[in-house]
């Protein structure tokens, strides 16, 4: 499958923030409007969990349902404007070398592991368990009621025309990354996917490097 | 056999609890509704409908007959156990004022008194206020009778005739349910006028999914959330 790249021209080095978050783990970070945000898959076919808000105003956060509908497409690439529940932008997609992004799979949980794959893998580390801890660091009140339906970062979850809803191979690489402008202060708040029992890690989690920079 | 029956007019919002094992119909009377809905365990409504999981459990992208809703506990809060519409939409989200208005004109309370066009993101909110919920609780949303297409490049479309008159889904509460319903349009649906039709409800008692319930066995993935319900409510309820 072939996509259209769109690359970005900025240099690493200028970048007031460049860190290397690992597989499992959670972060949060505030945008500041105008800021452009960088995800890059650095081993390739990583799934990274994201959720966005308003960070002036946290009931204001990203919704899948809008995002689709205002597009009027299910995939997230460049131009995509990721919307609020209040049918605003919070972030407009400016680069996408990867492609195709997902944000009808959801994020893993202990209890959907169990229901998707058997009863025994409740034990096993997923994106909310690394939502929750990140959102109780950071310390303003926020709970599982903050976590809507998120995006999905280098995931390919394709739906055909029957309505058939599958979890294909990634069609990341490694070094794609896709690169977004903050239309409003931002709260991100990012799992790096430690799902091991589907093919949206290709079965290795792998680091990701995220890079802000600042207009101005 | 029926407990509870109600007209919801075009428009109206309406929410109740659902005790496990009461079916709840809803029948589309002229052929083009849209129901949005909204679903919480009554006991603790931090658990909720969760489209994702609902989707990515069963490999599909709407819902049906023999489908299950999900909650985001891995538990089945209601199954679906007849529908003769065949596609209800959950993928495209709720309409809102600013729509609205952009469609169908300004549409007043102060000049159309109760014929006022509302929008089930303004209807959720009033009804999930009476339950002390509000704008966090707001979560993707199943539109009931209203078909949206994907194709092969993740395009949207509106499906025109997806329901018909007299079309009619039943559900069967696996748990303890708060539902929230709003009789608005489809913010999809290009119809020009706002004249969301009537819907009727319909509320019975009904028998427990038995254990060879065609949506419990509908796939494993059912299978395993209907155990892990079944182990949540012997928990809550001392059932055994």
């Amino acid at each position: 499958m072939s996509f259209r790249a769109v690359e970005s021209d900025l240099d690493p080095r200028a970048a007031v923030l460049d860190v290397t978050l690992p597989a499992g783990r959670g972060w949060t970070h505030e945008l500041a409007p105008g800021d452009l945000f960088r995800i890059v898959d650095l081993e390739g076919n990583q799934a990274v969990d994201t959720l966005f808000f308003n960070s002036k105003n946290l009931e204001e956060r990203y919704s899948a349902t809008e995002t689709i509908r205002g597009q009027k497409n299910i995939y997230l690439t460049a131009g995509t404007a990721l919307m609020s529940s209040e049918g605003r932008p919070l972030l407009t997609i400016v680069a996408d070398t990867c492609g195709r992004h997902d944000t009808l799979g959801g994020a893993c949980s202990a209890e959907s592991n169990q229901v998707r794959y058997e009863i025994g893998k409740k034990y096993m580390h997923s994106c909310r368990d690394s939502f929750l801890l990140a959102l109780a660091r950071y310390g303003r009140g926020m709970t599982k009621r903050d976590l809507p339906a998120n995006i999905n970062f280098f995931m390919n979850v394709p739906v055909t025309p029957k309505g058939e809803l599958t979890f294909a191979d990634g069609v990341s690489g490694a070094g794609r990354y896709v690169e977004m402008r903050a239309e409003t202060d931002v709260l991100v708040l990012i799992s790096n996917c430690p799902q091991l029992n589907n093919p949206c890690n290709a079965y290795n989690p792998t680091p990701v490097r995220l890079l802000v920079w600042r207009r101005g | 056999m029926t407990t509870h029956k109600e007209t919801l007019r075009g428009g109206q919002a309406w929410s109740r609890r659902l005790r496990r094992n009461q079916h709840l119909a809803i029948e589309d009377l002229e052929g083009r509704a849209c129901v949005s809905a909204l679903f919480y365990n009554a006991r603790d409504p931090l658990e909720r409908y969760n489209m994702p999981d609902t989707l990515k459990a069963q490999f599909t992208a709407f819902l049906t007959t023999g489908r299950v809703l999900f909650s985001d506990m891995g538990r089945v809060l209601c199954s679906i156990v007849a529908d003769d519409c065949g596609w209800h939409d959950t993928i495209s989200g709720m309409g809102d004022a600013t729509a609205g208005r952009a469609r169908f004109g300004e549409g007043s309370y102060q000049k159309l008194r109760n014929d006022f066009h509302r929008n089930a993101s303004d209807n959720f909110l009033v009804e999930l206020g009476k339950h002390g919920l509000g704008k966090r609780d707001v979560v993707a949303n199943v539109n009931f009778f209203a078909r949206v297409g994907v194709d092969d490049a993740g395009g949207l479309s509106w499906v025109a005739g997806n329901s018909r008159r007299g079309a009619t889904i039943q559900l069967r509460f696996e748990m303890d349910t708060l539902v929230v319903l709003s009789n608005t349009p489809h913010p999809l649906d290009p119809a020009p006028e706002y004249r969301p039709p009537a819907v009727n409800l319909a509320i019975w008692e009904g028998p427990p999914a038995a254990s060879d319930d065609p949506c419990r066995l509908s796939r494993p993935e059912n299978v395993r959330g209907f155990a892990l319900t079944e182990a949540y409510l012997a928990e809550v309820e001392g059932t055994p």
